[in-house]
């Protein structure tokens, strides 16, 4: 379970976030849309711990997220970023050992044997031919995996996900999506993913929070938030709405200018 | 992970000793290999009671002249390599050097200003060293200072502030070298780097920094792995980012301020010297750190036993040795690498 209470972030002066609360139930996975520039990366990050709101707070199990050992806050929620991972010298498996980090004491050991853990990362993400693979012999759909399996290795009980697939072909999406919803539902995780594809938010969520003006414009199910009014609203823009023929679940189909007339 | 860094280290470690042992051997004073380990053997309490024939100047050149300061280059090359692998780890930014963030620059304005005004033996022998560490110091300090908003450093910020400063100070010192006619040469030697001259009290002056330095890197040579994927995914690991950023830039820069003050500015040994070992043992810190001190010990060892004997009894600027034989070295590696790879693909 983790909170946000009346929060409050400026950039560079600028108000992003304007008082905004909200909350998220273990065990479900969320959605977090809305306009470019509307603070929805600037909310993952002060979710993370990372950045810190000028007022408000954020509550992890009842306790604010600035408050945790930074290892411990690790072990418990982890983040992946829009950009990946960059291309670097270490091979596959040195940087899915990398999730480890928040178990390991001052020496860089562990004291359980973390390799299985590892493996299972790998495996879970089909990564077992590159696993002696350098990260910069990939391509970037293969880093992002990678960046999962590390996600995997951290074994925690929160992810944040930014954008992440931004950078990936619709293949890529979908499996990406895929793995986490599958990964969650197994565990039992809480998922927050910031999406800008909304028929994506709205195949992979249970609840999706739109995020307009600085504070929470509605949220609730993908067919409660997912309005030709509501989008029409937020976005500028009119669509037509169809239920998916497989799902049922809302999808948006965006209209030319021309075709209103 | 144990194998590897015990089958590189102890290679390194070979490749030192045996490369003091070829430093020690030679030298400009004429003195014969046989008799200089006659000498240094004496020295050992239990051969110290048999009789010798060495006269007090020969016992004097190689104790005092040369075994000091064979062990000086090793000292500075491991601090500034030390400190090159911290600077490039924290910057990450593959032209990072000891210098790049204006230490060296601090500490040339004050040296240049001790001999400018021949106050050199104002504080004792230790004057140019003090003077030089502390303004060194106060340098990267302003440096941080300038480079910080809202209790964070970026890295961009952090770089442009350095050679700003370094640019600046840099004028400061050519002016001074400019109004002095008559210690013009002192000034510029200083500049370019030197061993000569030196004593054991110079090499006591590094030891507490290595001591220090050392340990605390190789502790965050791990933590430095994580730097490597961005400030950004090291946090999200549980790192926190700005005090470890701080730890180790002033731990390279205590490094550096140490190695500048006693030697001058050697240039190009905390720039190659970790880029060399990562090109042979790949990106882990966790051994980059400790093969860099040792790896800098014997490049800077070699670069003066160059500078001492190639043109005896003339000496070579120590900077421009390190310069002439490091950057083909580096050529050389680089050119290696990229028909590898190109094998490989």
């Amino acid at each position: 379970m983790i909170e946000a209470k009346e929060i409050v972030q400026e950039i560079q002066g600028r108000p992003v976030l304007n008082g905004l609360s909200c909350s998220f139930q273990k065990g479900r996975m969320y959605g977090i849309i809305g306009p470019n520039g509307v603070g929805k990366s600037t909310l993952l990050g002060l979710l993370s711990g990372v950045e810190r709101p000028k007022r408000g707070d954020v509550l992890l199990e009842g306790r604010s997220v600035f408050a945790y050992a930074r290892k411990l806050l690790a072990r418990k929620m982890a983040v992946l970023q829009q950009s990946g991972l960059p291309p670097v010298g270490f091979s596959v498996r040195e940087v899915v050992g990398m999730g480890r980090y928040p178990y390991q004491n001052w020496f860089g050991s562990e004291t359980d044997d973390s390799e299985a853990v590892i493996d299972g990362a790998i495996e879970a993400m089909g990564l077992q031919e590159l696993e002696q693979r350098k990260m910069d012999q990939l391509s970037g759909g293969e880093r992002q995996r990678v960046a999962l399996a590390k996600l995997m290795a951290q074994q925690p009980s929160v992810i944040l996900l930014d954008e992440p697939t931004t950078y990936l072909d619709i293949g890529f999406q979908v499996q990406l999506l895929d793995t986490v919803r599958t990964w969650q539902r197994e565990r039992e995780l809480t998922v927050i993913a910031v999406l800008h594809d909304l028929n994506l938010a709205s195949l992979y969520c249970d609840e999706l929070l739109v995020l307009h003006r600085g504070t929470i414009a509605a949220s609730g199910t993908p067919q409660d938030v997912l309005t030709a009014s509501l989008i029409e609203q937020v976005y500028e823009t009119s669509p037509s709405i169809l239920a998916h023929p497989l799902t049922g679940a809302p999808q948006i189909m965006l209209q030319p200018k021309w075709t209103n007339k | 992970m144990k194998y590897k860094l015990i089958g590189y280290g102890g290679a390194a470690l070979l490749l030192l000793a045996v490369s003091i042992v070829i430093s020690l051997s030679v030298g400009s004073a004429g003195i014969s290999v046989r008799d200089v380990w006659g000498i240094l053997l004496h020295q050992l309490p239990w051969l110290a009671d048999k009789p010798v024939s060495y006269s007090p100047g020969e016992i004097s050149v190689v104790t005092q002249v040369r075994l000091s300061r064979v062990l000086l280059a090793v000292l500075v090359g491991a601090c500034l390599a030390l400190a090159g692998t911290g600077f490039q780890g924290v910057l990450r930014n593959p032209l990072a050097d000891p210098y790049t963030l204006g230490v060296a620059s601090g500490c040339s304005v004050g040296a240049a200003f001790i001999i400018l005004f021949g106050l050199q033996t104002a504080l004792g022998m230790w004057t140019i060293p003090l003077v030089a560490f502390a303004t060194g110091t106060v340098t990267i300090l302003i440096v941080f200072r300038l480079a910080r908003s809202n209790g964070i450093m970026h890295i961009e910020t952090l770089i442009l502030t350095g050679v700003i400063i370094q640019s600046f100070l840099g004028a400061f010192v050519s002016f001074m070298v400019s109004m002095s006619q008559g210690v013009v040469n002192q000034i510029l030697f200083w500049l370019m780097g030197s061993l000569a001259m030196r004593s054991w009290d110079n090499l006591y002056m590094l030891i507490p920094f290595l001591a220090l330095g050392i340990p605390v890197l190789l502790f965050y040579g791990g933590t430095l792995n994580l730097f490597v994927l961005g400030e950004r995914h090291a946090a999200h690991l549980g790192i926190r980012v700005e005090r470890t950023k701080l730890i180790i830039l002033i731990c390279s820069t205590l490094l550096t301020a140490a190695a500048v003050s006693v030697s001058g500015v050697i240039g190009f040994v905390g720039l190659v010297v970790p880029h060399v070992i990562r090109l042979l043992v790949g990106p882990d810190y966790r051994f980059i750190i400790p093969l860099s001190a040792i790896g800098g010990g014997i490049f800077v060892l070699w670069a003066d036993t160059l500078a001492r004997v190639a043109l005896s009894p003339k000496e070579i600027p120590l900077g421009v040795v390190t310069a002439l034989i490091g950057a083909p070295f580096f050529a050389y590696l680089l050119h290696r690498r990229k028909l590898k790879q190109g094998g490989s693909a």
